[in-house]
């Protein structure tokens, strides 16, 4: 009976999770376009709830709620769902989108050849998938085709790329944003000579193509005129309306050469609105508090560049997590007596807590960013689908990789489903991958932050 | 280029992606554009409007049209484009029914723009700034032809709702079609009589305060209502 309880608790909390990512895709994500396929809002609200319900299984096998065989038993279901999810259902919704969006496929109007277009390329899909097992060390032979382990070991090279590339990113532009030292002074005369620039340029813009409207509409009024005139008059035609004709040319080449000039005047313009805000932001409480925040952020970045370093130069492979080490230190060294077993128990509880709550809630403002900044009423549903797709990679990797911060016994449920994986390569992979993007970010910020000060003073120079 | 042309400015405005720019390419070159990609920053373009054409008093006019690119990452810079505008065009989406809604924040934002700092883009709907409103205001809705056949009533008659509020006039179109704007149809006319109207406020009207003195301003002149006789509502050509 307990078992029926456990289940009846465990669809509950999924309901819950559904609940909640229908309410974020439809405030959120699609705030400014209509809703016209429910089956995209369904299958994100599912994942949503898939992954949360990993995460929520974690914390019951630390807290030690529910039977233990109830829980192995909502593991495996949620990772097969998962699984389904990711590699069928996401892929083939995403083909059928792209293709029914494609120009020569619109023309048709069929359904039959649609939907065997989208079987193609979900097949092509699944060949490249596959063949990503290939080149990493991953698996032994001794796994059946469609075992657990085959799928997730992929899906999780995939995600601890993602993760680790976000991670990278994040860690070098966290402290960027947040640190007022790297705040390039604007002040308000310097917006408004910009601004002034900008709409004398298009002033500029518009004599030209009034000039060019008007040559037009000259040739137009006269073109039918001159026709009866013969000879004699398609000569005068040909001399009159030659200068014309390349003026109208020569203009349009201009205002093509202006029009690129104040796309990117306003780029500035936009550029300069940002600073000033975030001057004015910094000013106030919660941007101090920022500022500090990122001195600190900061410090940890170095830590975990060199510590990747470290483990990638010296081939470390982690033993012990960082709770049982820090008891350790504080049991042995610093002589403190106190129940291990129940203060492991609760710090680990805190600590995957918290790491599950940031990273569930990073992911969520880094996909809604981006949605805005990328999504566009053809293709909004594409991308959201491929955020679905993502956010499901990602938190598979996250909980292979948070069985590294946990103490051994609430390692077992992790192993014990996903089997025999080879978790360390997971760790070293995240590491090369992390080093890279961080080391390349750090030289794309600086890049970008060294153009625009110069940029900057040369305005003023004017 | 002997005689100079005077010119109104009117912005055309509308969330990102609802075809203002292949709107404003249609009206003033007269034929569908090509390609479009993301406006960044503002496109202008110009269209010579015979304002009374026909009459003897017909005068050339530049109407500037300035669309606005509508995406959400330049928000706090799109007041630089607003200042001394004469006109309003508002676009909007036939097939999303949330760019609808949003016109009235644009509305908001223009017409907010001194009324000093804006607080995260929220506006308040005030019904009596809007009413206030000096601007001649006019509703496109386009991409029509996406819209399945069994829609198409319920969406229009929705369209509507928004230019009631603005009272405004509405037209709804296709911007990929050139004869929905060709010279002649019902579009056109509104359009045009869209046009006069703004060149009329700019030039020929002396005093713009007092409620009752705009309201009579706001019907379009008696000269102009001879040539659309069919002064109704028709909403497909």
């Amino acid at each position: 009976m307990s078992f029926f309880v456990d289940s009846c608790i465990m669809f509950t909390t999924q309901a819950f999770f559904f609940g909640f990512g229908w309410l974020f895709f439809m405030r959120q994500l699609f705030k400014d376009y209509e809703i016209h396929h429910r089956v995209v809002q369904l299958t994100f609200a599912v994942t949503f709830a898939l992954s949360c319900t990993m995460f929520e299984l974690i914390i019951f096998e630390i807290v030690g709620f529910l039977n233990s065989s109830s829980r192995y038993f909502h593991w495996k279901l949620d990772l097969y769902a998962m699984l389904f999810s990711l590699i069928f259902l996401l892929p083939f919704y995403i083909a059928y989108f792209i293709v029914s969006n494609l120009r020569f496929v619109q023309s048709f109007q069929r359904r039959r050849l649609i939907v065997w277009l989208t079987v193609g390329v979900w097949l092509t899909f699944m060949y490249f998938f596959w063949k990503l097992g290939d080149p990493f060390p991953i698996l032994s032979a001794k796994h059946g085709i469609f075992s657990i382990e085959q799928g997730i070991s992929r899906v999780g090279v995939i995600g601890v790329t993602l993760m680790a590339l976000l991670s990278g990113f994040g860690a070098v532009n966290c402290p960027y944003t947040y640190m007022e030292y790297f705040l390039r002074h604007v002040t308000d005369t310097d917006i408004q000579s910009h601004e002034r620039r900008l709409l004398q340029n298009m002033e500029i813009i518009l004599t030209k193509k009034k000039r060019i409207a008007l040559a037009k509409r000259e040739t137009r009024q006269a073109g039918p005129g001159t026709q009866r005139q013969g000879i004699w008059g398609m000569l005068k035609n040909v001399t009159t309306s030659l200068p014309a004709g390349e003026n109208v040319r020569q203009l349009q080449q201009d205002v093509e050469a202006l029009e690129e000039l104040s796309r990117q005047l306003f780029l500035e313009v936009v550029d300069l609105h940002e600073q000033r805000e975030r001057i004015a932001y910094s000013k106030t409480l919660k941007g101090k508090y920022f500022n500090i925040m990122g001195y600190f952020f900061s410090l940890y970045c170095m830590w975990k560049i060199f510590i990747s370093t470290v483990n990638i130069v010296f081939d470390r492979v982690g033993k012990t997590d960082p709770i049982t080490r820090g008891i350790e230190i504080v049991v042995v060294y610093l002589g403190f007596q106190f129940d291990v077993k129940f203060w492991s128990q609760h710090i680990s509880f805190l600590l995957v807590g918290i790491l599950i709550v940031t990273s569930i809630r990073g992911l969520l403002i880094t996909m809604t960013k981006f949605f805005y900044a990328i999504a566009s009423s053809k293709s909004s549903n594409i991308i959201v689908l491929l955020f679905a797709e993502i956010m499901g990679m990602y938190f598979i990797s996250s909980v292979l990789l948070m069985r590294m911060n946990m103490p051994e016994e609430y390692r077992l449920i992790i192993t014990e489903v996903l089997g025999d994986l080879q978790f360390n390569f997971y760790h070293r992979w995240f590491d090369v991958i992390f080093l890279v993007s961080a080391l390349s970010s750090i030289g794309f910020l600086y890049l970008a932050h060294k153009q625009a000060p110069e940029k900057h003073m040369m305005q003023s120079m004017y | 280029m002997a005689v100079p042309v005077e010119k109104v400015k009117v912005l055309v405005l509308g969330d990102s992606g609802v075809g203002k720019s292949s709107l404003v390419h249609l009206i003033s070159q007269g034929e569908a554009m090509g390609n479009s990609a993301w406006t960044i920053g503002c496109n202008v373009d110009v269209k010579l409007h015979d304002y009374r054409e026909g009459t003897p008093h017909e005068k050339t006019f530049c109407v500037e049209l300035w669309d606005v690119g509508g995406s959400i990452n330049h928000s706090l810079s799109h007041s630089v484009f607003f200042n001394s505008a004469h006109g309003l065009i508002l676009v909007h989406d036939l097939t999303n029914r949330k760019s609808q809604g949003n016109l009235r924040r644009w509305l908001g934002e223009v017409l907010n723009k001194d009324a000093g700092k804006k607080n995260n883009g929220e506006f308040d709907y005030d019904e009596e700034v809007f009413s206030e409103n000096q601007l001649p205001v006019l509703v496109i809705g386009t991409k029509m032809d996406r819209i399945p056949d069994n829609n198409l009533e319920e969406v229009l008659s929705r369209s509507s709702s928004v230019a009631g509020q603005c009272r405004a006039d509405f037209i709804n179109l296709d911007c990929m079609q050139n004869k929905h704007l060709a010279a002649g149809t019902t579009n056109a006319v509104k359009l045009s009589r869209f046009f006069d109207k703004v060149i009329e406020k700019r030039y020929y009207t002396q005093d713009p305060r007092g409620r009752l003195g705009s309201q009579e301003r706001r019907r379009p002149p008696s000269m102009t209502r001879t040539f659309s006789p069919t002064f109704l509502q028709e909403k497909l050509d």
